[in-house]
């Protein structure tokens, strides 16, 4: 059982804040650190493996520190979401020389049990160059896991992969979170992290915007004013009702288009194909304003 | 000294598309010794134009660059470096691993085909091929530290140590005499000519520099280019660019 412990850290390169003054403990279980790209995921994440010094702060694994400290190495496996591997060795040779490098006592043993986890077993003897991007992931994640670490940091491990290898991935992790590692794993896609991830950490540019269980998080994106530009066959009709019911705060016509912001999103959508159909209006096009994850965090933040 | 990363590092610079070049500028050296053979009648104050300016002037700085880059710079540039760096492993024994390897490579594909450029083109007694074999084992050993260290310090390392190697060493050396006192190559010389002894002054192998500073000098810049290698792999910052 092993413990991540960020105090107040932050990174800065020359002007750019890349991480903003974060806090927060990774403790045994899956923890998910969501975030849009460029929030300075990736940057945490060298933080907490130990290949970047915080700028302030202090990243701390069990207490000790993990920059400038290679022994840290034995509790914790990287899975980087560099692409680039030894192209010109094996999987299998790749995976001996990472249990030989750990200096396990039977690294042979070793190596083939972490590619039996990955379910890489038949592709071992091919050269890493010639494995597609699913392959490469499990391999990377096969370096990983081979001395057993207690602490599996991976960075974006779900890009390129296809759905069953996504599933996989996923079910690995679960195991994994449920033997009392500590796995924490960066990605931008909300519906992956809540999967899997007991504990999620949101990352907005650079800072620490949310943090919980994944009821909360989605509570705390579902909650909020939504935005929906509407065109209908009356928009000045399907106003009045839709003010009239109370389902929105705002109700704009100016630009054209029908504008509405709406407090809860739940209510909103239930209540609008009703209040057409009531008045006789037909929804030519409903479309959220401005969902996009950026907006969705800088909510958050902005709380 | 570890094994693993000497074998990985060995595969990775050998099993590179530039690691051809690591074979053809030894040949071109030979090849043209050969040419120099044939138009001189063996003699060896011809072979030393050739030698020195082609062999020890570029080519065996350029083969250096190829070998020092080709052990750490590549695998720092993809990223497959944090391979070696996520790993109980101290940071110091990775980059001596990694040196020694370098330093194997340069013997094989620089300073033997020098050697035998100077069989090749003309000799005495395997005389100068001494002189000239000590002269590019010394400079090698600097040249190596030097892109080892310099490919861990910058990403542009295959750039700066081509300016060094053909600017700094080759021409500006020709024009402006102080620039030789500041030269790995003239270091290693200084060392090739005590070698000859009486034999130096006929052949053209004399160097700018007396030899107890030469020495001092290479060893200073060796020892400090891998101290530097060391620390900066010790810091080395390892992030995608966001």
């Amino acid at each position: 059982m092993s413990t991540l412990v960020l105090d107040r850290v932050s990174r800065w390169y020359g002007n750019v804040v890349a991480v903003n003054d974060v806090t927060m403990t990774v403790g045994p279980g899956v923890t998910g650190l969501l975030g849009p790209n460029g929030a300075g995921k990736s940057t945490l994440i060298a933080m907490m493996g130990g290949f970047l010094a915080p700028s302030t702060g202090t990243v701390t694994l069990d207490g000790a520190p993990v920059w400038r400290h290679p022994g840290i190495y034995r509790q914790i496996g990287l899975v980087p979401e560099t692409e680039a591997m030894y192209d010109m060795v094996t999987g299998w040779q790749l995976v001996l020389a990472n249990a030989r490098l750990h200096r396990l006592a039977d690294p042979t043993a070793a190596a083939r049990a972490a590619l039996e986890t990955v379910g890489m077993t038949d592709a071992k003897d091919r050269e890493v160059a010639t494995y597609s991007k699913g392959m490469k992931q499990r391999v990377k994640m096969a370096t990983a896991l081979v001395h057993d670490p207690s602490v599996l940091l991976l960075d974006e491990p779900f890009t390129g992969m296809d759905p069953r290898q996504r599933l996989h991935l996923m079910d690995l992790l679960h195991r994994l979170g449920d033997q009392g590692r500590t796995v924490l794993f960066s990605s931008h896609i909300l519906e992956e992290v809540e999967e899997i991830a007991g504990t999620i950490e949101v990352l907005v540019a650079g800072r620490h915007a949310a943090s919980g269980d994944f009821r909360r998080i989605r509570r705390l994106m579902t909650e909020r004013p939504h935005q929906y530009t509407i065109s209908s066959s009356d928009d000045r009709r399907l106003a009045a009702a839709i003010i009239a019911d109370g389902c929105a705060d705002t109700v704009d016509l100016t630009a054209g288009t029908l504008a509405v912001q709406a407090p809860d999103l739940g209510a909103f959508v239930h209540a609008l194909p009703r209040l057409a159909r009531e008045h006789g209006v037909r929804l030519l096009e409903v479309s959220p304003a401005d969902e996009s994850l950026e907006s969705v965090f800088a909510y958050l933040v902005a709380r | 000294m570890n094994p693993v990363v000497m074998s990985l590092t060995l595969r990775g610079l050998l099993g590179r598309r530039r690691s051809v070049l690591l074979v053809l500028l030894p040949l071109l050296l030979v090849g043209l010794a050969g040419l120099v053979r044939w138009a001189s009648g063996a003699d060896p104050a011809q072979t030393v134009p050739l030698v020195d300016g082609l062999g020890l002037g570029t080519l065996l700085p350029l083969t250096c660059l190829l070998i020092g880059t080709g052990v750490i710079g590549s695998e720092i540039d993809d990223g497959s470096i944090v391979y070696l760096l996520a790993k109980p492993v101290a940071r110091r024994t990775i980059l001596l691993s990694k040196l020694v390897v370098a330093w194997g490579a340069a013997l094989v594909f620089a300073v033997l085909p020098t050697v035998l450029a100077v069989e090749v083109a003309g000799d005495e007694g395997a005389r100068l091929a001494l002189g000239v074999g000590v002269t590019a084992a010394l400079a090698a050993l600097a040249y190596v530290a030097i892109f080892v260290a310099l490919s861990v310090v910058t990403r542009n390392a295959v750039i700066l140590g081509l300016l060094y190697a053909l600017l700094w060493e080759s021409v500006l050396g020709g024009y402006v005499p102080g620039v030789r006192d500041v030269s790995v190559r003239q270091w290693a010389l200084a060392a090739g000519e005590r070698t000859l002894g009486g034999d130096a002054g006929p052949w053209g192998v004399t160097s700018d520099v007396a030899l107890p500073a030469a020495l001092v000098l290479l060893g200073v810049v060796t020892v400090g280019a891998v101290v530097l290698g060391v620390r900066r792999l010790q810091t080395l910052r390892l992030t995608p660019a966001e």
